[in-house]
C-alpha cells in the first residue's frame, strides 16, 4: 500500500469530502492558501474550492465555532479549524452550551453536523498555553463526539466519518503525529471508519494497554520493549474515539488479559483514563481480580524547559513502568 | 517630536538599538537550534514600545503578547535574564518555566507576554481597576497586534475600561498581518476608528516614527493618570521577519517587505540625532556597544543551570495559609 504522512492523509480526507458533498465548508485562522493552515493540513483547499467554501477567519474563536454551529443547523457541514486546542477555552460556550445541546434541547428537531479540527499537545517546548491535551474537558459534555486518531489511515478514515456524522465532532490531531508516515488506502476506496469503535492495534494475552492519539504509538513501542525485556505480551487497544468510547472492545480485551493500563498524555487527574478504569472496575469486579494502572501527565501546567516538560508528560517509559507495576500486583493477587 | 528634548532622545535611541540587538541575537541563536520552543521577532517595530515606555514609571504595568521582547526590554528587563529564560535556565525571569511567550517580571510591572491573542486586553483593564480602587497614580498599558482586535476579549476589555474610565492605554501594533491574514481582510474599519464604539479617544500614528509614538503616548498616558479613562492608540508598523523565526512568510510580497524596510524606525532617529548635533562617531560607538551588550548577555544567559527535573511541579499553587500582601 502507498505510504503518506498524517498531515497528507487528513488533507486528502478534506479534499475528498469537499468534492463529494458541496455542503462541506472549511474555515479557520490561516487555513486558506498560500498559508494552507499553520500545519498545512488545508493546503490547496481554497485554491480548488474557492472563497465561497474555504475561508480565512479573523482571530475570533468564539465566532468560528459559533458560525460553525449556525451553519450546521441550517444546512451546511462545516469543518472549522481552531489552530491549537488550547484556544478552545475561547470557544467553550458555543461548543458545550450550543453545539452539544441544540439537538437535545430542540427535542430532536435538528442535528448539528459540524467538525472542529484542532491540533496541539506536548513535546515541543511550547509551554503552558500551547501544549495541553484537553479531551477530558469535552468528554464530560454529553452531545459531543471526540475523535483522536493515532495513524494516517485512521486519521483519514475518521475525518471522513466525522464530516459525515450528524453530530458535533471535535477532531483532535496530536501535533507529534503530523509527520508520521503510514499505509493509507487509495482515494478510490473511500474508506470510512466508524466513530465510537476502538481498534486492537496489537494483539497480546498478558495485559491490555488502552491509549489514543500520540499515546497509541508510545504504547506500541512500550509493548515491543515489554516483549523483549519481560517476555510480556501486551495487547494495545487504540481507542480512536474518546467519547462516546468503545466499552465493548475494551472489556473484551480486558476479559482476555485480566490486567490493564490506560495511558494518555493529558493530565492524569480527572482524565479520561479515570473514566475507563472506573468503568472496567464496575463491569468486571465480580468476575476477576481487577488490576488497572493509569498513566497521565503530572498535575501541573506544561513547563517550557524541555527537561521539565518530559518530567511532567508521560511517554513510553511510564507505560512500561505502569505495566510492570500492574503485573507485579496481579502476581501478588494471584498468590493471595 | 514637538515635545521631546534632544538629550532625552539618545537614551530612547539606545533602547531601540537594544531591542533590535536582542532580537537579532535571539534570532541567530534560534536558527542555530540552541533555543527551545518558538520565537517571534519584533524587528521593525522598535519605536512603539520605546515611545510608550518613555512615559511609564517602574510601578506602571504592561501586558504584552507573543511578540513581546521589545515591550519588556523597554519596560526595563535585563537581557541577561531574558536570554536565560529563552534558554530555559533557572536564572531566567520565569526560572525556565515560561520561555519567550510568557516572559514576566512583576517587580517591573510586566504582567507578561501571552500565548493567547487578545488575553492581555481585559487583564490590563483589571490592572486599571486595581489602580482606580486603590487610588494610585499607576497606569496599565496593553500591547497587542492587529489580529487581537477581532477577539471577544478585546471588545469586552475595551468596553469595560471605557465605562469605568480605567487608567489604561491600549496600544495596538498594527503590522498589517496576523500570521498570514491581512488586517484589511479581517476588519472593515481601521483600528483607531473602533474607539468610537467605546466612546473613548482613538489615535492613529506612524508607529515607525518614534516621536509620533512618543507624543501620542504622552497624551494618552497623562489622560489615564488624570482619571479621564482609556485611549486606543494604533501604531502602524511592520514586522520584518516571518510570523515566527523560520516562517518563510509566503503571504507577503518581497516588495512589500522591502518597502517597509525603507521606513526603518531606527535610522530615522539616528538622522534626527545627527541633525541635532550628536556626532556620528558617538552613535557608531553606541551601536557597537549594544551589539556587544547583547552578545555578552546571551553568553551569560546560557551559563545558567538547567532546571532540576525534581522541581517540575513547583509553583502550581501558592502555599495555603499565607496571607496575601
Ligand atoms: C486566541 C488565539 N488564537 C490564535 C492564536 C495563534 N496566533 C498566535 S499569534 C497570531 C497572530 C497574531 O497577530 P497580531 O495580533 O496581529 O500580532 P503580530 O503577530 O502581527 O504581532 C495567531 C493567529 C493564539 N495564540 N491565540
Ligand atoms: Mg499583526
Amino acid at each position: 500500500m502507498r505510504q503518506i504522512l498524517m498531515r497528507e492523509a487528513l488533507r486528502e480526507a478534506l479534499f475528498e469530502e469537499m468534492r463529494r458533498d458541496d455542503r462541506v465548508v472549511v474555515f479557520g485562522e490561516d487555513i486558506a492558501d498560500p498559508m494552507g493552515g499553520s500545519y498545512k493540513v488545508t493546503l490547496g483547499l481554497s485554491t480548488e474550492f474557492g472563497p465561497l467554501r474555504v475561508r480565512n477567519t479573523p482571530i475570533s474563536e468564539a465566532a468560528i465555532v459559533g458560525a460553525a454551529v449556525g451553519a450546521a443547523i441550517t444546512g451546511l457541514r462545516p469543518v472549522a479549524e481552531i489552530m491549537y486546542m488550547d484556544f478552545l477555552g475561547i470557544s467553550m460556550d458555543q461548543l458545550v452550551n450550543q453545539a452539544a445541546k441544540i439537538r437535545f434541547m430542540s427535542g430532536g428537531q435538528v442535528s448539528v453536523p459540524l467538525v472542529i479540527r484542532c491540533q496541539g499537545g506536548p513535546g515541543r517546548a511550547s509551554a503552558a498555553q500551547h501544549a495541553q491535551m484537553l479531551e477530558a474537558w469535552f468528554a464530560h459534555v454529553p452531545g459531543l463526539q471526540i475523535v483522536m486518531p493515532s495513524n494516517p489511515a485512521d486519521g483519514k478514515a475518521l475525518l471522513k466519518a466525522a464530516i459525515r456524522s450528524d453530530n458535533p465532532v471535535i477532531f483532535f490531531e496530536y501535533n507529534g503525529l503530523y509527520n508520521v508516515r503510514g499505509d493509507v488506502p487509495e482515494p478510490e476506496e473511500d474508506v470510512v471508519e466508524p466513530i465510537g469503535v476502538a481498534k486492537v492495534a496489537r494483539e497480546g494475552s498478558d495485559i491490555t494497554i488502552v491509549a489514543w492519539a500520540g499515546m497509541t504509538r508510545m504504547a506500541l513501542q512500550a509493548a515491543e520493549q515489554l516483549q523483549e525485556e519481560d517476555g510480556v505480551q501486551a495487547e494495545v487497544v487504540d481507542l480512536r474515539t474518546v467519547s462516546p468510547w468503545d466499552k465493548e472492545t475494551v472489556l473484551r480485551s480486558f476479559s482476555k488479559t485480566k490486567a490493564m493500563v490506560v495511558a494518555h498524555q493529558a493530565v492524569r487527574q480527572g482524565g479520561v483514563g479515570a473514566e475507563i478504569a472506573a468503568t472496567v472496575y464496575e463491569e468486571m469486579l465480580d468476575q476477576v481480580d481487577v488490576e488497572i494502572g493509569r498513566v497521565g501527565a503530572k498535575f501541573s501546567p506544561t513547563p517550557f524547559a524541555p527537561e521539565l516538560e518530559t518530567q511532567i508528560v508521560p511517554g513510553k517509559a511510564e507505560i512500561v513502568q505502569a505495566v510492570r507495576d500492574v503485573l507485579s500486583r496481579t502476581a501478588r493477587a494471584v498468590r493471595r | 517630536m514637538a515635545t521631546i528634548k534632544a538629550d532625552k532622545v539618545l537614551p530612547l535611541y539606545r533602547d531601540m538599538l537594544r531591542i533590535r540587538g536582542f532580537e537579532g541575537k535571539a534570532t541567530k541563536l534560534y536558527e542555530q537550534g540552541v533555543l527551545p520552543g518558538f520565537l517571534h521577532s519584533s524587528v521593525g517595530q522598535e519605536a512603539v514600545p520605546v515611545g510608550v515606555s518613555a512615559h511609564l514609571n517602574k510601578d506602571d504595568y504592561i501586558t504584552s503578547n507573543h511578540r513581546g521582547h521589545g515591550h519588556v526590554l523597554a519596560k526595563g528587563m535585563d537581557p541577561v535574564r531574558m536570554f536565560a529564560e529563552l534558554y530555559a535556565r533557572t536564572t531566567g525571569y520565569n526560572r525556565g518555566r515560561g520561555g519567550s511567550m510568557h516572559i514576566m517580571d512583576f517587580s517591573l510591572g510586566i504582567v507578561g507576554a501571552n500565548g493567547i491573542v487578545g488575553a492581555g486586553v481585559p487583564i490590563a483593564a483589571g490592572a486599571g481597576l486595581s489602580f482606580q480602587v486603590r487610588q494610585t497614580q499607576q497606569v496599565a498599558v496593553s500591547y497587542f497586534g492587529d489580529g487581537a482586535v477581532n477577539s471577544g476579549a478585546f471588545h469586552e476589555g475595551m468596553n469595560l475600561a471605557a465605562i469605568w474610565s480605567l487608567p489604561v492605554v491600549f496600544v495596538c501594533e498594527n503590522n498589517f498581518y496576523a500570521e498570514s491574514v491581512p488586517q484589511a481582510y479581517a476588519s472593515r474599519v481601521g483600528i483607531a476608528e473602533r474607539a468610537a464604539a467605546y466612546g473613548i479617544p482613538g489615535v492613529m500614528v506612524d508607529g515607525n516614527d518614534l516621536f509620533a509614538v512618543y507624543d501620542a503616548a504622552k497624551t494618552a498616558i497623562e489622560r489615564a493618570r488624570a482619571g479621564e479613562g482609556p485611549t486606543l492608540l494604533e501604531c502602524q508598523t511592520f514586522r520584518w521577519s516571518g510570523h515566527f523565526v523560520g516562517d518563510p512568510g509566503v503571504y507577503r510580497s518581497k516588495e512589500e517587505v522591502e518597502e517597509w524596510k525603507l521606513k526603518d524606525p531606527v535610522p530615522r532617529v539616528r538622522t534626527w540625532l545627527e541633525s541635532h548635533g550628536v556626532k556620528a562617531g558617538e552613535l557608531d560607538a553606541l551601536e557597537a556597544e549594544v551589539v556587544q551588550e547583547m552578545d555578552s548577555a546571551a553568553e551569560r544567559g546560557a551559563e545558567g543551570p538547567k532546571p532540576d527535573p525534581s522541581t517540575a511541579t513547583q509553583d502550581v499553587y501558592a502555599p495555603e495559609g499565607v496571607a496575601q500582601a
